[in-house]
């Protein structure tokens, strides 16, 4: 029966989504979650609000103040940096835990206070913003075309996401690049490792964290407009906090750090996900694996289990991730 | 300058009373009224006390004394119940620890902190102020702050020859041993070309094979006119380097005086061996002399 299987079908879908929109999503709000974590040590378990604001950013502005369509897009950038401000300004002075308690908070605020009825005019509730990105299909220069190339399929407004965003992740990643390699990101590494001997040695570490959170969490704002966009509706269910933990599991895949893993865990992740799905519904589809052990509506379960168990591997086998340097790792445990 | 002083003899401490709170002729820095209390204990309670610019000053004092929350209040790790620091004549009391250091005044830890995930050079390079790199956007455009870079490089490079680290250069701080983590980061603090060198408990951990020239840096800072000032717990390292000695107990300033006065203070004697010390001896000797 293994025969009757379309590998060529299987392929064609991962890789596609591998490389899709919702990979080059993953890559811009993993790297932000890089400089959080990899560099500074920021513990930010509320990433998905950063994407959220973004998101929401362009299209308030565009249904609710009547603003032309790519000016908007830094709206959300911009509502990303206040966010930053609002999360880093009271948390970044006390220990690194009460950063992680209050943006796991702050992001399920958000969401909620997007989806009530009291934002109902600004924000349409649960049901969300859907006519908010004409203005930029209007100037998108492939929506409503078909991309075929080698097994990547790409339609509508998903071409100029893909070939924009990975030129987009590309830019942010070489100038992530430049600073860490630059005295600026000496500081912030060294505040990951102890922040008292950087404020011994003359350096305002409270500074220096605050403009790495508002660094990462406007590219975090970049990503929720990305995924606006590819959705052509933002609705506040789309950010849960699962979302966020997506993200690190990506960052952890391609290893903490350094500057191609958060592209390269995005990649890897969505390539699981579609992989073990397409995979296993075949096999459902085509009785080799009995519906009296997983029938098909199960199947979209049962690959974040095939995930979760593939994470435990790397963990167990490569816990420095892909790009990570295991050298370096073990020095935690001395 | 006082270090030359020292070497031609006339020690710019010599003629100082010997008494808690001591005036001394340049002070660079000075305290007055200073107190931090945890709860019901009053960690720290000095009156008054000055640190002569130039010598090594040694603070010393038995466990519990409050030399370490002293040594924190006065890098303004800790901020003071009452009080006043003052560094150079200038009040610093409550300013952030890293605006201190860049007034002049660097320290070191108890527990080394050494970055253990960055290499030997980036650690030294970090240490060095006002760098132009250390702006965001100027990150993006290394031409404008490689030149100084340059230069910053050179003079680590010079101080890890000096503290014979050269060799561990390009490895990461980690791999050091604790000794030479202690080495380097005293090398690291005199990157930021100190007034003052503030060391907590430098010999602590360090082999004793280490601990000789870890003594010939400290001294090293002195002659070239850096002010030291060291907690320390190790008698003979106190012997040894120190131009003067503070005695703390039960967070109080008890004795001040070079190390050879210190040891036949009866306050000093009292704090360390507890003052009935001696009617106990007497209380045994008693009971001996019944018993024959």
């Amino acid at each position: 029966m293994l025969f009757a299987l379309d590998m060529g079908r299987v392929m064609s879908e991962s890789l596609t989504q591998a490389f899709g929109p919702l990979a080059v999503v993953f890559a811009l709000a993993t790297i932000g979650l890089n400089i959080h974590f990899g560099y500074t040590g920021l513990l930010n378990f509320g990433h998905v609000g950063f994407l959220a604001v973004g998101a929401y950013g362009p299209a308030i502005a565009i249904t609710s103040w009547g603003m032309p369509a790519l000016p908007a897009v830094f709206v959300g950038i911009g509502f990303a940096l206040v966010l930053g401000l609002i999360l880093g300004l009271p948390t970044l002075r006390l220990r690194a835990d009460y950063l992680a308690i209050v943006t796991i908070a702050t992001a399920e605020i958000i969401r909620l206070m997007a989806r009530s009825t009291a934002l109902r005019d600004v924000t349409r509730g649960a049901e969300g913003l859907n006519e908010w990105a004409g203005g930029i299909q209007a100037v998108d220069p492939w929506n409503g075309e078909v991309l075929d190339f080698g097994p990547f399929t790409y339609r509508g407004n998903q071409i100029s996401v893909v070939i924009f965003g990975w030129i987009t992740v590309a830019i942010v990643s070489f100038a992530v690049y430049l600073i860490m390699k630059s005295p600026w990101g000496r500081v912030l590494k060294a505040i990951r490792e102890d922040e008292d001997a950087v404020r011994a040695l003359g350096k305002n570490a409270y500074w220096f964290k605050l403009q790495a959170l508002l660094l990462g969490g406007a590219i975090g704002g970049l990503a929720g407009f990305v995924w606006g966009y590819t959705n052509a509706t933002v609705q506040p269910d789309v950010f849960v906090p699962t979302i966020t933990f997506f993200f690190w599991t990506a960052l952890i895949l391609g290893g903490a750090a350094r500057v191609f893993s958060p592209v390269a865990g995005a990649i890897l992740f969505w390539f699981l996900i579609v992989f073990s799905e397409a995979f296993l519904g075949q096999l459902v589809a085509d009785g080799t694996i009995p519906t009296s052990v997983i029938d098909t509506t199960e199947v979209s379960l049962v690959r974040f289990l095939i995930v979760g168990l593939l994470l435990m591997a790397l963990m167990a086998f490569r816990p420095q991730g892909i790009f990570g340097d295991r050298e370096e790792m073990a020095l935690d445990a001395r | 300058m006082p270090a030359d002083l020292i070497k031609t003899g006339a020690n710019p401490l010599s003629g100082i009373a010997e008494k808690p709170g001591a005036v001394k002729p340049d002070p660079i820095l000075k305290v007055t009224n200073l107190t931090r209390a945890f709860g019901g204990l009053k960690a720290v309670d000095v009156e008054h006390l000055e640190i002569q610019r130039g010598v090594i000053t040694a603070l010393i004092g038995p466990n519990g004394a409050g030399k370490t929350t002293f040594f924190n209040l006065l890098t303004n790790f800790d901020q003071p119940d009452t009080g006043k620091v003052l560094f150079n004549g200038d009040d610093v009391t409550g300013q952030p620890p890293h605006s201190l250091a860049k007034r002049g005044m660097v320290r070191t830890f108890q527990l080394t902190k050494a970055l253990s995930k960055l290499t030997t050079i980036e650690n030294m390079k970090l240490g060095a102020t006002s760098q132009k790199g250390e702006t965001l956007w100027r990150g993006l455009l290394p031409f404008t702050w490689k030149a100084q870079e340059a230069e910053i490089e050179a003079r680590a490079d010079e101080l890890l020859e000096r503290f014979k680290l050269s060799h561990m250069r390009n490895e990461f701080a980690g791999t050091m041993s604790g000794g030479q983590r202690k080495l380097l980061e005293m090398a690291r603090a005199l990157m930021t070309n100190p007034a003052v060198v503030m060391l907590d408990e430098p010999m602590a951990g360090v082999n004793p094979a280490l601990t000789q020239s870890l003594l010939e840096h400290v001294k090293s800072l002195r002659d070239e006119g850096i002010s030291v000032v060291f907690v320390e717990h190790d008698m003979d390292v106190v012997r040894d380097i120190s131009d003067w000695v503070v005695v703390m107990a039960e967070g109080q300033v008890i004795a001040e005086g070079p190390h050879s006065s210190i040891g036949a203070n009866q306050r000093v004697i009292d704090a360390y061996l507890g003052s009935h010390h001696d009617a106990a001896l007497d209380f045994s000797e008693d009971l001996l002399g019944g018993a024959q």
